[in-house]
């Protein structure tokens, strides 16, 4: 449903992508890795067209995109940091963003804002939020117009486990209805049930993308974290952040 | 467009613009019922809304931009084009400061000089209002923060409404000796001040003062050309720098 072929972004004198190239299907779970300033974000938001890159091209659903934003329509995004205006209420978020697309009420889902039971926080404004009901926010956004594509950026960094769970959930069930996801994350635990396949990043270059059984079977690990680092050790890449990551989940 | 329905809803909110209504709206009213003369306070008023309507559009065009970063951010991840949102902002912001002058200054000019000076008057402050407002815009999308954006605008404005008479001042004298009516015209229609001044003062009796100069003047601006030529010029203004600002909107990066 995406296919990306030879993008490459330059800010200045970093070079964010170079040369990459993919393709993600419906009903796959793709983990974008890597560790920061990768370019997993600006990959992101150059399908998204927020980053316009400098070449190649990028196909949502067979249409090359330059221009016309209606491709969107089928795109939930769910940013790194949620920012919205400041004195705007949750409520009217999201009933304003329903008139501008004009959706019916029947095309809606509301599953998630049932869930982190945002009703009751409905007329409160964006500023008094804390990060983690921003988050929350941000995920039922992304959520709510139904979108074929879903695209987020760190789901749960800032969510209480609870709400991580739930929201976990959500993306199952999304990938069970055959749609496209693409995640990026640190918490390489949070994606061991979610990712059917792995895409890795660094300095701007995609390094491998495959399925994670692939994965499993050529490191014989099971748990995610684990089979990238060992991954990453045999071609000689910098380690240090996946073994940092998996100290961190061993404690 | 639903979007600037929200902008405008936005920025009606935040009571900036209603101060600015009123401030208007307390000048005027002010200036003609101290002064007898109608005449002598629509001279006065032409003084103050030539500073103040440049300058307040921008700053509050600037301010607006930045503030509504978040928003626009919000929409580019929608089925929304570029040039849209940005033209919402836009016309968001145009119709709250041209509404703002019509009722803070064109009640009054309505009320105390219903007759071709009033409404030379009126639609000078609106071109204006939309001219520095689409100027303000571009320097908004150019600048990376708000700091330089605004910096930027005060600069354009001084430029504007103060440096550039002076820059005017300097050629005339510098170069008295020859014929200098046809540069002169050129001259002021590269300053929308200036501009909308002369095509104000003419219409008042004042132009008499101003001789030769005043005389070719009355000739170009109290012609049917020189209508033409003054809204075209104006219209101009308005839509090179609008189009500058869809142009380097639609190329950034967000």
């Amino acid at each position: 449903m995406i296919t990306i072929e030879h993008i490459n972004k330059r800010f200045k004198k970093l070079q964010a992508l170079n040369d990459v190239s993919a393709s993600f299907e419906r009903g796959h779970v793709t983990c974008l890795i890597g560790p920061n300033g990768s370019g997993k974000t600006t990959l992101i938001k150059s399908i998204l067209g927020i980053v316009k890159p400098n070449n190649g091209k990028i196909f949502v659903n067979g249409e090359r995109i330059n221009g016309d934003p209606s491709y969107r329509k089928n795109i939930g995004y769910m940013p790194q940091i949620g920012r919205y205006p400041d004195n705007m209420k949750i409520g009217h978020l999201f009933s304003m963003m329903k008139n501008i697309r004009n959706e019916s009420e029947e095309n809606l889902d509301t599953d998630l804002i049932a869930k982190f039971n945002l009703i009751t926080s409905f007329d409160k404004a964006m500023r008094t939020l804390s990060g983690g009901t921003r988050q929350k926010v941000s995920a039922a956004f992304a959520f709510y117009f139904d979108p074929q594509i879903l695209i987020l950026d760190e789901p749960t960094a800032g969510l209480d486990p609870l709400s991580s769970e739930i929201l976990k959930e959500k993306i199952l069930a999304e990938k069970r209805k055959d749609k496209l996801i693409l995640i990026t994350s640190h918490v390489l635990s949070d994606l061991d049930d979610l990712a059917t396949d792995v895409m890795y990043m660094q300095e701007g270059k995609m390094e491998f993308f495959k399925p994670i059984e692939t994965i499993r079977k050529e490191t014989g690990e099971t748990k995610l974290g684990k089979a990238i680092a060992r991954i990453i050790k045999a071609r000689q890449l910098s380690s240090l952040w996946v073994d940092e990551a998996n100290k961190i989940e061993r404690r | 467009m639903k979007l600037s329905r929200y902008v405008l809803y936005d920025i009606f909110r935040s009571k900036v613009i209603i101060a600015y209504t009123l401030f208007l709206f307390i000048i005027s009213m002010s200036l003609f019922r101290m002064e007898e003369n109608t005449s002598k306070a629509m001279l006065s008023l032409l003084n103050i809304i030539l500073i103040v309507v440049p300058l307040i559009s921008m700053v509050f065009s600037t301010i607006h931009y930045y503030n509504s970063y978040e928003f626009i951010e919000l929409m580019l991840s929608q089925p929304m084009s570029r040039t849209k949102i940005i033209l919402s902002e836009y016309s968001g912001v145009a119709i709250a400061l041209v509404a703002s002058y019509l009722i803070g200054v064109g009640v009054p000019l309505l009320v105390y000089s219903p007759d071709a000076t009033g409404f030379a008057m009126m639609s000078t402050g609106c071109f204006l209002s939309l001219i520095f407002t689409s100027i303000a815009f571009w320097a908004s999308v150019k600048a990376r923060d708000k700091a330089r954006g605004i910096g930027f605008v005060l600069l354009v404005w001084f430029y504007f409404a103060l440096i550039y008479d002076g820059l005017i001042l300097v050629i005339l004298f510098t170069f008295s000796d020859y014929p200098l009516e046809k540069l002169t015209l050129v001259l002021s229609a590269l300053n929308p001040i200036d501009l909308g001044r002369i095509f104000i003062m003419l219409k008042m009796d004042v132009s008499a003062l101003m001789g030769y100069t005043g005389a070719l003047y009355q000739d170009f601006f109290g012609s049917g050309t020189g209508m033409l030529f003054t809204t075209g010029v104006m219209l101009l203004w308005i839509a090179l720098p609008l189009l500058a600002a869809v142009r380097s909107f639609k190329k950034k990066d967000l």
